[in-house]
């Protein structure tokens, strides 16, 4: 205990991995229920071309709050940031040509 | 490449330093680790070869020689199945890598001993499981376990599957150890630009282990959940679109490729140079190269599926995209060559399959050009020509330059030298059955043969039996290898620490290594291939 209080608040935060508040977590936690509840609710509505586009975004805000609390990015140095971020790139190419496909089929059937 | 060398005056090696049975299975020295893997790999690619023995002497004459219709397609999906999940996605990063990647940072070990023991039993684990369904009903989807046929079929598809998902697994978790090996374990002096060029490509396939394997595991249990629950993700009759599963899947199963194909590349860089007495022509061409194709193979895997349905804008796109991956194999190829030019060649045994990866893969290689070309690969999809543009590719490839390496650093490893005559003999018998065997195929496939088909026309019959008769030439070269490198493991000459005279950190220490690789950790002064003819 008291070589912790030897060190300043930083230099452990760089050192070890960042202890979340259980506050902190049970809000976030509460916050992914609501939108797993929203998730829920907006597949009741066709919204027609949009369905794609609201899931998603509803995907991508909880898997943030995954990332910056849950995963602790937040507290991470900016080097790791870049690298976990960069790994959307990869995500964004999977998707982005797998769309090539599903959104001209239809030119093809016509 | 350096250096301080380390003194190695005590006996104790790895292979003494500890003795019994437990002391191999509780092990965390990384050697010993690789060799575990490279028995499991071994076994795994002894039920692979008798699968595909069977697969071609059923093709020797059209209709029924010895096995029904779905004994034959058992046969080709284990064979399919075991070869890459078992044998050559892990074959050189995993067994190779793991015996020789530590050792050429100048580090004690891998970063995290006890993650690479678990990785270890995570694979055997996973091999197990599939190989285990030899028991059951078997498997008879094919290695890509298309859906919706594999939702359907009444095999034991779950237990495959769920065997390549651990294999997945375990590969995530040695990717993640190498690379933390390579950016803290290096040796004083040790600087990126003068990494072996080994580790360069092994690196690069870690990266592509760690960005494309979680999508093959997502994919195999999406299809598990399907089979289970009838969710309706795949199977059009269930809702779902099964040209989706053709995209999750080739998104993991195309830089697979690059998986098996980087490493063999890395084992090339490593005996050209070394045979040759020449520094390796353009080094950081040759590093540039690896992440060239290691990027590129990520955005190319629609040119598996053209006939699939996919949209012509999407094979359009995917066409252009795959002919980028001839740029960065093109600069590998010439500057092999190029490192050869003029160099004091020395034909060894690993030269010699040195230069069968860069026919075969220089084979491979143009026909998969002629296969990214969506007009010309409508006709030939599913064809015989695609079954040899493959062997060429995968197994030419990463077996030729496996064999290579094994050959090039078994005396690294075994403390004891292989028969040269006999390893000739066995290399001419590989590369020349592998030619007869695969060859025909391309023509085969031309004429329209189609693959993983039980029976063919009468006119299919000649060049099908060429191509069996090539299988056990491979087959009868591999026996060969079998009895003289276990000949050599036991009564072979003693090998001195550096019998190749290479300048990379492995030949440094003795041979074999101490436990913990070198008495005094040594430190680097220039480059690895820094050679005077």
């Amino acid at each position: 205990m008291s070589q912790h209080k030897e060190h300043p608040p930083e230099h452990a935060e760089h050192k070890g991995h960042h202890i979340l508040p259980v506050l902190t977590g049970a809000k976030v936690w509460i916050a992914l229920l609501i939108f797993t509840a929203i998730t829920v609710a907006a597949a009741r509505f066709d919204m027609g071309n949009v369905n794609f586009t609201v899931a998603m975004a509803i995907a991508t805000i909880k898997a943030f709050l995954v990332v910056l609390f849950f995963m602790g990015m937040k507290y991470d140095t900016n080097e790791n940031r870049i690298i976990f971020f960069s790994s959307f790139i990869f995500l964004f190419i999977f998707i982005f040509l797998t769309y090539s496909d599903v959104l001209f089929r239809e030119l093809v059937m016509k | 490449m350096s250096h301080d060398a380390p003194a190695h005056g005590s006996h104790d090696n790895y292979l003494t330093h500890k003795r019994g049975l437990w002391s191999w299975l509780y092990t965390l020295d990384h050697k010993r680790i690789g060799l575990l893997y490279l028995f499991t790999i071994l076994s795994a690619f002894l039920v692979g070869g008798i699968a595909a023995l069977m697969v071609r002497t059923e093709l020797w004459k059209p209709g029924k020689v010895f096995l029904d219709p779905d004994g034959f397609n058992q046969a080709f999906t284990y064979h399919g199945s075991i070869m890459v999940f078992m044998v050559i996605l892990p074959l050189i990063p995993s067994a190779l890598g793991n015996l020789i990647l530590p050792m050429q940072v100048g580090a004690k070990d891998v970063a995290f001993p006890k993650l690479n023991l678990l990785s270890y039993y995570v694979f055997l684990f996973g091999v197990i499981l599939a190989v285990a369904t030899l028991f059951t009903s078997g498997i008879d989807t094919g290695w890509t376990f298309y859906a919706p046929y594999s939702i359907r079929t009444s095999t034991a598809t779950i237990m495959v599957v769920t065997g390549a998902f651990f294999m997945g697994f375990a590969a995530i978790l040695t990717a993640l150890n190498f690379i933390t090996t390579v950016h803290k374990l290096r040796a004083p002096g040790l600087t990126f630009g003068r990494l072996p060029l080994f580790v360069w490509c092994i690196y690069a396939t870690n990266i592509i282990q760690m960005l494309a394997t979680p999508v093959i595991a997502l994919t195999l249990m999406l299809l598990v959940f399907e089979r289970l629950m009838g969710i309706g993700i795949f199977d059009a009759k269930l809702g779902g679109d099964p040209v989706l599963f053709q995209h999750f899947f080739w998104f993991y199963s195309h830089p697979a490729v690059y998986i098996m194909i980087l490493p063999a590349m890395g084992i090339i860089n490593e005996v050209i140079p070394v045979f040759s007495r020449k520094n390796v022509f353009s080094y950081w061409g040759m590093a540039g190269a690896v992440f060239g194709i290691a990027v590129v193979s990520f955005i190319v895997w629609g040119h598996h599926m053209f006939v699939s349905g996919q949209s012509e804008t999407a094979n359009f796109v995917f066409s252009l995209l795959t002919m980028f991956v001839a740029v960065p194999t093109g600069i590998k190829i010439f500057n092999w060559v190029a490192t050869m030019y003029q160099g004091s060649i020395r034909l060894t045994t690993p030269m010699l399959y040195a230069m069968a990866f860069i026919f075969v893969f220089l084979v491979g290689g143009l026909t998969g050009v002629f296969l990214a070309t969506v007009s010309i690969n409508v006709h030939l999809t599913d064809t015989y020509f695609v079954v040899a543009h493959f062997h060429y590719t995968m197994v030419g490839g990463a077996i030729m330059a496996f064999m290579a390496g094994l050959h090039y650093w078994f005396p690294k490893f075994s403390g004891r030298m292989y028969a040269e005559f006999p390893a000739k003999i066995s290399w001419f018998l590989i590369f020349l059955g592998f030619n007869v065997t695969f060859f025909p195929q391309f023509i085969l496939g031309m004429q329209g043969m189609p693959r993983r088909y039980y029976s063919y026309p009468e006119r299919f019959t000649n060049l099908n039996q060429i191509s069996t008769v090539g299988s056990y030439l491979i087959a009868l070269g591999f026996v060969l290898a079998l009895f003289y490198l276990i000949y050599g493991l036991l009564w072979g000459k003693k090998a001195p620490d550096n019998p190749w005279g290479a300048e990379t950190l492995e030949w440094k220490t003795s041979s074999p290594p101490p436990h913990e690789n070198f008495i005094r950790e040594p430190v680097v002064t220039h480059g690895p291939y820094e050679y005077q003819i």
